[in-house]
């Protein structure tokens, strides 16, 4: 008699069965999962973006124009506690790029007084002063660090209210590295607009038109201080086309939002209705009662919107922004101010997307290439181990496919198409156990041994082989999940799952059968 | 049962080693060569870029597609039939400028190719890497090959020995060289797929050098008197019935991938494929030959 263990057995049995049943939800109807058999539902595989569609997007807030920003407001409050110190400290050339000012002082002796100026704005910069006076304002390090941090936190919710508006099932949205967020959004049907979503700022403000200025002498670059020129653009061809010179004073910011939807006009032309929370509905009520006849400009991210006339105060923090739009372009703008302003603007570093016609295609093949390979593999193994331990090698194959699959489910992982491809090698691979296994009692065999002796040193002898080259194959899925992204890394979780599958159905599934059937029909001989 | 191996075949492997060096030399030497001066056709993933799959209903050909886009100004177009015929690949070579350069491009070849074709265009695919990605994705992808074979060195250092490991190591090498090599003469794309391949390539390579220096090891305690060749060859040929049905396999899974798992994993099993073959020739031919001249201790123990 060939010993297999009680305790093995019930451990090969609750497997095998596990493996089957969790299996199943994959190849069943959705529906009976969904009803019927709910237990099962973690049973389900999650495709990855390149099977069930999708877009997978890394994008890179760009935070150095906070640090700009936050320049630029340094340099107004700079001017004016340079201007009031006294005595008056002199400078020129006072300039603000990238994240850095930079001004001249005329004084050298001014050169320490600026530093106790600078200190009682703000105690977070950097001032370096070289020997012709030049003066140089940085952040410190802690300040950047603080400051792009906040950036992106902000971002990654600010883009989790924008996505979910647009509703999409089970977004991802993780921060990678220092300035980058993962943003996977699966089986997405419009990926341009969420893509148009993520790429505006959406800092919306109301300011007045300064109508005193002459826009042809601003065209001409001589725009007056205090104000900006900004144009409106042609919704179709996404050209400027209407300038204004708009004051840079807020009337009334974006922020003080509270809700803004699509809706139509009595001309029914499409709208944005939006509302303001209470002190931005005072200061929208004051803005428009002293204004009464004047053009305000409403501005989102540097370009105007429309900027209709005043034609009475507006009380009670509602109001309709028109503008050239198109119902779709009215709802986005909806999302947009709904969801709130982006801190900083995003750039897509990586895009990857993919059709729900591709992926789909990609399953199919993907499934009809792991059948074939069963076939064939199955096929070759009857043939070279013949009816008995053949046959055994093949009962443990597919339950090892069944099982990687069931584990796949219940493990959560992401299938992609490397995933099915690592599958289809793991079809391949996993017999190798058991080649290694039979070839082993072939030579126990031939070397004289009884058949149980045979069989028992074939396992045994095997055994240490066995572990051995798998936990190569092993620490290549590991490296490759570590440093692989996206879909390499599904190739990697199959294959690190097949390896270990892999080792239980050739070390006790197919032992357990061949010494169920040794033990059951006492051939005469082995037959392998 | 058939047996593709007789049971006492021998081979005298060892004995071809002069052979078996200097072949792989040659097509390390060539690969070498072809991956300088050919080059390897980097994808996307490595060289930043833009790559289009479209599929077209009436009949848009290669040069109409090419009209549509070749006046945009954005530099080298390459577009190539996909899969069945009405689909094409296009790719468009990394755009300079600043981070958003990629994107920007893709929405100017979009909104042409949709003004021209409109309803008879569909986007399968869209892929575009900036270059900081692609940069980051070079270093990940060496780095990943580098630590496996490290990670491989220290693992067959510890389970065996060190002369083994070495062994082991210049048949890695060796295998990498040539999956490269090949790369760079049919000019495939290397792409981030292919790093894969190569990685699964050192585990299946490795996987079966394992065996064969698994059963070394046991012959040098069973036959300690034993010549050192014939023992390599003894060990090569015992276990090369496992090493044929193996790769058999393997083969017949990958092939089947490759033949119809989709265009788009054609590539990837094709590398595998043929990183399986030279990993099973070098097993036997560089890692187990190489035992030959590297100082392969055998246990001091008396022979019982």
């Amino acid at each position: 008699m060939l010993v297999f263990e009680n305790w093995k057995k019930i451990l090969v049995l609750t497997i095998s069965i596990f493996a089957i049943i969790f299996s199943l939800p994959n190849f069943l109807s959705k529906e009976l999962t969904n009803n019927s058999l709910s237990f099962l539902k973690s049973g389900e595989i999650r495709l990855g973006l390149d099977l069930q569609g999708g877009s997978y997007l890394l994008l890179k807030v760009e935070s150095e124009s906070l640090q700009t920003d936050r320049l630029n407001s340094l340099a107004d409050e700079l001017r004016l506690a340079m201007r009031n110190s006294s005595p008056k400290i002199g400078y020129k050339n006072l300039k603000v790029s990238g994240a850095k000012l930079t001004f001249t002082l005329n004084n050298k002796e001014d050169s320490s007084s600026i530093t106790n100026v600078l200190v009682n704005i703000d105690k977070e910069f950097i001032l370096n002063v070289d020997d012709l006076n030049n003066i140089e304002v940085l952040m410190s390090e802690a300040k950047i660090k603080e400051i792009s941090d906040y950036a992106i936190l902000q971002s990654i919710e600010i883009i989790r209210r924008r996505v979910d508006e647009v509703g999409t099932n089970e977004p991802i949205i993780q921060r990678q590295g220092d300035d980058r967020i993962l943003v996977q959004l699966p089986g997405l049907e419009e990926p341009e607009r969420i893509k148009k979503l993520l790429g505006k700022t959406a800092r919306m403000n109301f300011r007045m038109v300064n109508e005193t200025a002459s826009v042809e002498d601003a065209l001409s670059g001589r725009v007056p201080p205090g104000s900006d020129l900004l144009f409106e653009f042609d919704e179709r061809t996404g050209e400027k086309s209407v300038p204004y010179v708009i004051y840079k004073r807020i009337g009334v910011s974006g922020e003080q939002l509270i809700d803004a939807n699509p809706s139509m006009d009595q001309n029914n032309q499409p709208v944005v209705s939006i509302r303001f929370d209470t002190s931005g509905a005072r200061k929208f009520g004051e803005l428009t009662s002293k204004n009464v006849g004047k053009r305000f400009a409403i501005v989102l991210d540097g370009e105007v919107i429309s900027a209709p006339v005043i034609r009475e105060a507006i009380a009670g923090g509602s109001g309709q922004i028109s503008g050239n739009f198109t119902f779709e372009t009215a709802s986005d703008l909806s999302v947009l101010l709904r969801a709130g302003a982006l801190p900083a603007p995003l750039t897509i570093l990586e895009e990857r997307s993919v059709g729900p016609s591709l992926g789909e295609d990609s399953i199919n093949a993907g499934m009809y290439a792991g059948i074939i390979a069963v076939i064939l593999v199955v096929i070759y193994m009857l043939i070279i181990y013949g009816a008995r331990f053949g046959v055994a090698a093949n009962i443990s194959l597919i339950v090892n496919v069944l099982l990687i699959i069931s584990l796949l489910g219940i493990l959560d992982a992401t299938l992609t198409l490397p995933g099915l491809a690592g599958i289809a090698l793991t079809i391949g691979m996993a017999v190798d156990a058991n080649v290694l296994i039979f070839e082993r009692i072939r030579e126990e065999s031939r070397a004289g041994r009884s058949d149980i002796g045979a069989i028992d040193n074939g396992f045994k002898e095997a055994f240490r082989t066995i572990v051995d080259a798998n936990i190569t194959t092993l620490l290549a899925a590991l490296i490759l999940f570590q440093f692989g992204s996206g879909p390499v890394k599904g190739f990697a979780v199959t294959l690190a799952l097949g390896v270990i599958t892999t080792m239980f159905s050739s070390l006790l599934l197919s032992r357990g059968i061949i010494t169920f059937w040794y033990n059951k029909f006492k051939p005469t001989s082995l037959n392998i | 049962m058939l047996r593709l191996i007789s049971d006492n075949t021998s081979v005298k492997f060892i004995r071809l080693k002069l052979v078996s060096f200097s072949i792989s030399a040659i097509l390390s030497l060539a690969s070498i060569l072809a991956v300088i001066f050919i080059g390897l056709n980097l994808g996307i993933d490595f060289k930043g870029g833009i790559l289009l799959e479209v599929r077209t209903s009436s009949n848009i050909s290669i040069a109409k597609i090419r009209n549509e886009i070749s006046n945009l100004n954005i530099g080298e177009i390459s577009i190539q039939e996909f899969g069945q015929d009405s689909d094409y690949l296009i790719r468009v070579e990394r755009q300079e400028g600043s981070d958003n350069a990629q994107q920007i491009a893709v929405e100017a070849i979009k909104a042409s190719l949709n003004k021209a074709f409109s309803k008879d265009i569909e986007y399968r695919r869209l892929e575009y890497v900036g270059p900081t990605v692609s940069k980051d994705l070079v270093k990940d992808g060496v780095m990943a090959i580098i630590f496996a074979i490290i990670a491989m060195l220290a693992y067959i250092w510890f389970r065996f020995e060190l002369p083994f490991a070495l062994g082991a190591i210049v048949a890695l090498v060796h295998d990498i060289t040539l999956t490269m090599g090949l790369f760079a003469i049919l000019g495939l794309e290397f792409n981030l797929a292919t790093v894969a391949a190569i990685l699964l390539i050192i585990g299946y390579s490795m996987n079966d050098t394992v065996v064969v220096y698994d059963r070394i090891r046991e012959n040098l305690r069973k036959f300690k008197k034993m010549n050192l060749n014939d023992l390599l060859d003894k060990s090569i040929n015992e276990t090369l019935s496992r090493t044929i049905n193996t790769t058999v396999t393997t083969i017949l899974a990958l092939g089947a991938l490759y033949l119809f798992g989709g265009q788009i994993i054609a590539d990837f099993a094709f590398a595998m494929l043929w990183g399986i073959v030279v990993g099973t020739y070098s097993s036997i031919f560089i890692a187990s030959t190489i035992l030959v001249y590297v100082n392969v201790r055998r246990t001091k123990e008396p022979e019982s």
